[in-house]
């Protein structure tokens, strides 16, 4: 029995490293796809040169990113096997289809045309060439689509049915339409398009301070920073909006979120708390609150009923059995929510006051500003990382809500020293590409974009292949 | 059609263009150490299989994705059971995923160096353990009445799967030297044909040798007739032979549609005999996984099989226009320069 829980411990510990460490690069990927696609098409229409200079600069960027997630992409897809065998036998039927649709639909084709960008410059016509980073960006987002499509199923199982101790496929259409995956794709959508705008603004600061190619990076700051202005303010709302959905179907990770263990009508929403994430501590001996705040949040009310962790319990162990604990960790998902939250807010400002700046012009001269933009390249992923940690440990103690819990989950033969090894090895691997991702990205993030030269800059443009 | 029939024969098709494909890819790694004379000519190699190798692994990709949707008992229980293999393939795609895109963002030699061994290593490791995992699931692991794998990773190194792994290793080694025998020119295209002469006999005889006794493992513990599985495994061996032949007559191009044929019946092989068992349990016949007993439901496969009729011909198409594009040689004066040199002259870096 202890034996057993350890392996699902570890089993545990490794799908949160290397998922978290996968989605460090996937919302630069889901971002940057498409502004790069911007980018090409603006110098397609215009043909104006800075914004070739500034697709095959951001481009780079791209490629290098793009290289380790589509490595750590195969990690996720074996590990589902590897450490959680039951889980993959209990849903394969449900769970497995939105992957396998997602390998045809997507990978084939972001994999395949971004190939045919990097090489493709100096072989297609530049029409079909923009074609193909436009089709890059659809394979990433389609590939984000049936992802959340698979995970909004966890959360909120629809479309099946349990039959003989497996879950069952029963309609392909609810499982899609699963307003709990609409929501998360748009949701993770804007992120990307956050992370990459914030990354474009950040390098575009640094060489705004440097005062180097001041024409072409006040541009690149420009378009980041109409797309992160309203994608971020959208994505708050859009945020809170799924904080409802959360509620209607998921009603005690949102107690938990908010370390509320009484119902309360209307209730308040807790800032900051010291103490009271516990059963046995149940009040914060510090808090600060604002009135009602949390109604309109969990309910979209000023005045609605918000279920505490206590009656929620009683009524979990009524419907799924007694003597279990429903009740997910509540100091995490009470901070990671927050942190996911406050960072998210700061995101907004920060590029909010960059647009300000930029309109009365006055960004390349406030060097304090192009410091913070430089350094606000950190806080989408900070955010975002705190969004799965508040998704995946909130819904605890379920793999599959009401269905399956993790507990139960794990392969039976695959002992904790094996798993122990995998994490060895995985985590090695990881912090090695970890630091060479880094090293790169800043080399090529800090150069001066390539010149173009001659026609369509021919000669200087394996700056965008391998 | 059964679905069942269908989706084992549509996995058997991916990880056969998996083969195929990426089989090319992995030779080419596997050369890389061996056939070019300076940096130059390696970045040629490396071009040769830039713009398709992610394509190509992809099919990887979704042949596991498929498993999981289709046979979730298979994938539950192979995933599970071949676990530090598995790792190891995990360890030798990802470094060479990496290399294929880092290795030019440095020009110091050293940084070169290792990115190629990564490449190189990734290819053989990953090839070996394929090998030998797909001719495990026809040899046979143990498995308990649960379906749950109850051996440890020596049950996958036996003579026949070992023999297998190595088959397979040669094969894509052969396969990746006629393949540059078709994009590449000049001298380094020279190396390439003498490569693929002096693969050429091993790749095929060991091949054969995995071929015939695939067939015998077939009867012998997998319960199958002679036939069907002696057809891809008798015409396998032919399309060896003429590769064989057809590369010491200097005939490159259909050499490479026989190592590629080769190839492909390689896994054709291995799936009829397998079939209608997905995974053969050493402990006891009965306990084997059947397409029948780890498949979905009807509802589920009907579903993905509409998605993959509709898709699939889709993606065969624009491979195939990627591999149009990118048909042209490479190599001579053209790749002379380095094209990392080339951006730093440019921008003063």
């Amino acid at each position: 029995m202890v034996v057993a829980s350890t392996a699902v411990d570890l089993a545990r510990v490794q799908f949160a490293m290397t998922s978290l460490y996968h989605f460090l690069f996937v919302p630069l990927t889901l971002g940057l796809a498409p502004l790069v696609a911007v980018m090409q098409t603006l110098w397609y229409r215009s043909g104006d040169e800075a914004w070739l200079r500034l697709t095959r600069f951001f481009g780079t960027l791209l490629l290098i990113n793009f290289a380790i997630g589509v490595a750590t992409g195969l990690v996720q897809e074996f590990q589902f096997g590897m450490n959680w065998s039951i889980y993959s036998e209990y849903v394969g039927d449900v769970f497995g289809a939105p992957l396998a649709i997602e390998g045809l639909a997507a990978f084939f084709l972001e994999a395949t045309f971004l190939g045919l960008w990097i090489f493709g410059w100096n072989r297609l016509s530049r029409g079909v060439h923009l074609a193909t980073i436009w089709l890059v960006a659809l394979g990433t987002w389609l590939s984000a689509l049936f992802i959340m499509v698979a995970n909004s199923w966890m959360q909120r199982p629809v479309g099946s049915t349990v039959t003989d101790g497996r879950a069952e496929l029963t309609s392909v259409w609810e499982l899609l339409t699963n307003r709990f995956a609409i929501w998360a794709i748009a949701h993770v959508i804007l992120v990307g398009l956050t992370t990459a705008a914030m990354v474009i603004f950040g390098v575009s600061c640094w060489h705004l301070l440097r005062r180097r190619n001041m024409d072409l990076f006040r541009r690149a700051a420009k378009l980041s920073l109409i797309v992160a202005v309203p994608v971020s303010a959208v994505n708050l709302a859009l945020g809170s909006h799924l904080g409802v959905v959360v509620t209607e179907y998921q009603p005690m990770k949102i107690a938990a979120t908010e370390a509320l263990w009484d119902t309360e009508q209307p209730a308040s929403f807790s800032i900051f708390q010291i103490g009271g994430f516990s059963v046995d501590d149940q009040t914060p001996s510090f808090d600060i609150e604002i009135p009602r705040l949390l109604s309109f949040l969990a309910t979209g009310s000023f005045s609605g009923e918000v279920q505490g962790m206590n009656r929620l319990q009683s009524e979990y162990e009524q419907r799924y059995g007694r003597g279990e604990n429903y009740i997910p960790p509540v100091r995490t998902t009470y901070w990671s929510m927050r942190i996911m939250a406050y960072v998210g807010t700061l995101i907004f400002l920060v590029a909010a006051l960059g647009a300000f700046l930029y309109w009365r012009g006055r960004l390349d001269r406030t060097r304090w500003f192009l410091w913070l933009g430089v350094f606000s390249i950190a806080l989408p992923w900070v955010s975002a990382l705190a969004g799965w940690v508040l998704t995946e440990v909130g819904r605890q103690p379920w793999i599959v809500f009401g269905l399956l819990k993790t507990a139960d989950a794990n392969s039976p033969s695959v002992t904790p020293w094996t798993i122990g090894l995998s994490i060895g090895v995985l985590a090695t691997l990881y912090l090695a590409l970890a630091v060479v991702d880094f090293v790169l990205m800043r080399r090529y993030a800090t150069v001066d974009p390539p010149e173009p030269v001659g026609e369509g800059g021919e000669e200087a443009l394996p700056a965008a292949g391998y | 059609m059964d679905l069942q029939i269908f989706w084992f024969c549509l996995i058997g098709l991916l990880w056969a263009g998996y083969f195929l494909l990426e089989g090319f890819d992995f030779g080419v790694g596997m050369l890389l150490p061996f056939l070019p004379r300076d940096e130059g000519e390696r970045g040629v190699m490396f071009e040769t299989i830039g713009p398709v190798w992610d394509g190509n692994e992809v099919w990887l990709v979704v042949a596991g994705a498929a498993t999981f949707a289709a046979f979730p008992a298979w994938y539950a229980t192979m995933f599970s059971g071949f676990y530090l293999a598995l790792l190891l393939v995990l360890f030798f795609l990802i470094i060479r995923v990496v290399s294929f895109e880092w290795r030019e963002k440095s020009e110091s030699p050293v940084w070169r160096e290792i990115w190629m061994w990564a490449n190189t290593v990734g290819s053989f490791g990953a090839a070996l353990i394929w090998g030998i995992g797909l001719s495990s699931l026809l040899y046979g692991v143990p498995i308990n009445s649960d379906g749950d794998f109850t051996g440890n990773l020596l049950d996958l190194f036996r003579p026949y799967t070992v023999a297998a792994g190595v088959a397979v290793v040669l094969l894509f080694a052969f396969h990746g030297a006629t393949f540059l025998t078709r994009r590449t020119t000049g001298d380094l295209c020279e190396r390439a044909a003498a490569a693929a002469r002096r693969l050429a006999i091993p790749a095929a005889a060991v091949a054969t040798l995995a071929l015939v006794w695939t067939v015998v493992v077939a009867v012998d513990r997998n319960d199958k007739d002679l036939f069907p599985p002696l057809l891809p495994a008798a015409l396998g061996i032919a399309a060896l032979a003429f590769a064989v032949y057809f590369i010491f007559a200097r005939r490159s191009g259909a050499a490479f549609t026989m190592t590629a044929l080769g190839t492909v019946l390689f896994v054709a092989t291995l799936f009829t005999s397998l079939y209608p068992r997905v995974m053969v349990s050493s402990t006891d016949f009965a306990n084997s996984l059947t397409i029948d007993s780890a498949s979905s439901s009807h509802y589920a496969l009907a579903v993905m099989t509409v998605v993959a009729l509709v898709i699939t011909p889709l993606v065969l198409l624009y491979q195939g226009w990627t591999y149009y594009v990118f048909r042209h040689r490479l190599g001579g004066d053209e790749h002379a320069a380095d094209p990392v040199e080339l951006v730093a002259r440019k921008t003063g870096a």
